[in-house]
């Protein structure tokens, strides 16, 4: 038994350079140069998750980005850690893309690769954080998908068991092969690149595709295939005010609780929460 | 002239050194400092990222690199602990005994263990009679009934108590001239005779472990012999002057580099006159004088080390790097510490560790004086 895995990742900004980002103040774009990138944190649980996978059943993992060439040297890291292939979808036309149209040009990219019996994500990037992409992808590829995926155990060549993390503890699901799974950070340690590994990595082969060499729809792709616009972005304001609450601490309480639903606070969702585990 | 560059491969084993540094040396470095503990079972940890065993050739179990490498790894460890450093670059200076001077049979026997971390190495030369004067080595060798027995005592020694495989040189016996004639041996663990004795307790360099190593009476065989009789002072020699100096080299490049690093963090961050201390000239002339020794060690250093890999003698380029990359992390560690104010002798802040550790690099893989006559007698003979 053996499965072909694929695994997605994203180039985001290092964060120990978010001090560098800036918001550009007409074109209201974010400036990102001389921003070295990482592979999105939870993205490397996901190859984790597929290495293990190949480990223990063997097979062959493909990691895949659609990123600006630069992505190479993420994509070269994923080859340390272990992964066997590397593709890069690049090309000047995916620019811009929202999750719609990223989630489409993965799509077109993996079918172009072959067919997978599994396919990781991270549950969301550092950067976009919006998490949609894992679904949208399965919906394009018309298979199984589940969110936030803290464990999961193989049973057989055509399905699994997974546990889908949720506020208070987690639902677990079987799921029918092929299927997409985000995993969360719980799922594993993401082990360490080693040397050995960066050795091994310039050997491997990483296949560059651009809009031409796939099978797309150009009206699906890049800012013009991409059905949300951002709107205005903006640097919030983020001096802090203190205030004195007075009074006994029933009144306190009640003022406090009053201030944080003002400030947008769902307290509700919490107490729900807290009566159904009781 | 080519400029200066590190390859593509080079820039990725780095990152990768790095991200293992960050995550398993950095948040415990200060803590392995103040308890004095030599944390080896970080060892099989480093075994396995191929750290160990960097430049053992992979038929052995190593990652088939080479001393550039290696000292990438061990700027890497060193900026953060260069007491975990000088273990780590000791347990090489037994692993390169092996590896340039041993048996095909010792290559076998010993390589893969060492390369992965799951022994540790030594070296044993120094003794009380004087570091310095290595001729004068008292501790002896006597060939009896087929083994060789060995008496002596080795004194500051890196990994005295924690290394699994040790080598030892010792006298063996003179030459027609009335010369020492030095021979080396590889010694197992767990060899009767053979134990560690005094631990000293040190300035800088804590997390290694310093101290004195006994011979009574110890049987070794022949086959445990390094290279041939007699040739025991070449192989420590050129093991001390090629891979020993490199690696003190490596670890005060790593010192200067945090010295780099704190201290831009704290002058920018520390605020006196409603600005950060960076704004102020005084204060930049540090910081560049820092950075330049930084990178004139790290120059110093890379040259020699790639000079080791092109087969090239390079004694004197590990000299000059050892004296000046150490001599200067001194000089960084104290400025910085100067420019933090009061903070900077306070031990939550790095520096003051970093100036220790700087200070007990000197005499380590021979003084600054000793690194001076080296250089001296090859440029007053031309070389
Ligand atoms: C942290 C640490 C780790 C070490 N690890 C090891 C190890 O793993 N294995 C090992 O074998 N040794 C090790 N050593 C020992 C080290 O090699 C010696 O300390 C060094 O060679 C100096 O010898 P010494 O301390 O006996 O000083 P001495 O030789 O007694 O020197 C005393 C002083 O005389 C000066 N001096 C001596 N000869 C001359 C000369 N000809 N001209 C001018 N000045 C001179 C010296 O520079 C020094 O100032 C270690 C030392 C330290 C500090």
């Amino acid at each position: 038994m053996s499965f072909n895995i694929a695994v997605c990742i994203k180039p985001v900004p290092d964060p120990s350079h978010y001090d560098k980002i800036t918001i550009h103040p007409v074109n209201k774009t974010i400036t990102r140069e001389g921003i070295p990138t990482i592979i999105n944190p939870v993205d490397k649980n996901a190859i984790e998750a597929a290495l293990q996978v190949k480990e223990k059943w063997g097979g062959k993992v493909t990691v895949i980005t659609m990123a600006p060439p630069s992505a190479e040297e993420n994509l070269r890291e994923a080859l340390a850690m272990g992964a066997d292939e590397a593709v890069l979808l690049t090309d000047r036309a995916f620019a811009g893309a929202d999750t719609w149209a990223t989630s489409y040009t993965l799509a077109q990219g993996l079918k172009k690769i072959g067919h997978f019996d599994l396919i990781f994500t991270g549950t969301e990037s550092a950067d976009g954080a919006t998490s949609q992409v894992p679904a949208q992808l399965a919906q394009w590829l018309k298979i199984a998908h589940l969110w936030n995926v803290q464990q999961f155990k193989i049973t057989n060549k055509e399905e699994l068991q997974a546990q889908m993390k949720i506020e208070n503890g987690y639902i677990e699901y079987a799921l029918k092969l092929p299927a997409l799974l985000a995993v969360s950070r719980e799922c594993n340690k993401p082990r360490y690149t080693t040397i050995m590994g960066v050795m091994k990595a310039k050997k491997k082969p990483l296949i560059t595709y651009t809009a031409d060499d796939l099978d797309l729809n150009k009206d699906f792709i890049g800012l013009k295939g991409s059905p949300t616009q951002p709107g205005d972005i903006y640097t919030p304001e983020l001096g802090r005010k203190g205030q004195e609450l007075t009074g006994e601490v029933e009144e306190i309480v009640a003022q406090l609780i009053q201030k944080l639903r003002a400030a947008g606070l769902n307290l509700e969702s919490w107490n729900a929460c807290a009566v159904g585990r009781e | 002239m080519q400029f200066f560059q590190f390859t593509e491969e080079q820039e990725m084993l780095r990152k990768a050194v790095r991200e293992f540094v960050e995550a398993e040396i950095a948040p415990k470095a200060a803590e392995w400092d103040e308890k004095d503990y030599c944390p080896v079972e970080l060892f099989p940890k480093m075994g396995e990222m191929g750290i160990t065993g960097i430049f053992v050739p992979e038929q052995y179990g190593g990652a088939g690199l080479g001393h550039v490498e290696r000292a990438i790894c061990l700027e890497e460890i060193s900026r953060h602990s260069a007491g975990l450093g000088i273990a780590l670059m000791t347990h090489h200076l037994c692993v390169a005994g092996i590896l340039y001077y041993g048996t095909e049979e010792q290559k076998q026997k010993y390589l893969p263990e060492l390369a992965a971390g799951t022994k540790i190495g030594g070296l044993s030369v120094t003794e009380p009679g004087g570091g310095s004067d290595f001729m004068g080595q008292k501790s002896t060798g006597e060939l009896k009934d087929g083994y060789w027995v060995l008496n002596g005592r080795k004194c500051f020694i890196t990994n005295s108590h924690v290394a699994d495989i040790d080598i030892w040189t010792v006298i063996t016996g003179q030459d027609e001239k009335g010369r020492p004639v030095m021979t080396a041996f590889i010694i197992d663990p767990d060899t009767p005779g053979h134990t560690p004795g005094r631990k000293e307790h040190k300035l800088g360099l804590r997390g290694s472990v310093t101290g004195d190593v006994n011979c009574v009476e110890v049987k070794v065989a022949p086959g445990q012999m390094l290279g041939k009789e007699g040739a025991g002072a070449k192989i420590a020699m050129t093991t001390i002057q090629e891979v020993g100096r490199a690696g003190m080299s490596a670890i005060n490049v790593g010192i200067l580099r945090g010295c780099v690093e704190e201290g831009v963090k704290f002058a920018n961050e520390r605020i006196v006159y409603g600005k950060p201390i960076a704004k102020l000239q005084a204060i930049q002339f540090d910081i560049a004088e820092t950075r330049l020794e930084y990178e004139a060690a790290r120059l110093l250093t890379y040259r020699a080390a790639g000079m080791k890999d092109a087969g090239i003698p390079c004694a004197t380029e590990f000299a000059m790097a050892k004296l000046y990359a150490t001599e200067a992390a001194c000089r960084a560690a104290k400025r910085i510490m100067d420019m933090m104010g009061g903070y900077g002798i306070i031990n939550e802040y790095p520096i003051g560790r970093f100036l220790r550790d700087a200070l007990a690099s000197i005499p380590a893989g021979g003084t600054s004086h000793i690194q001076k006559l080296i250089i001296a007698g090859s440029t007053l003979s031309g070389k």
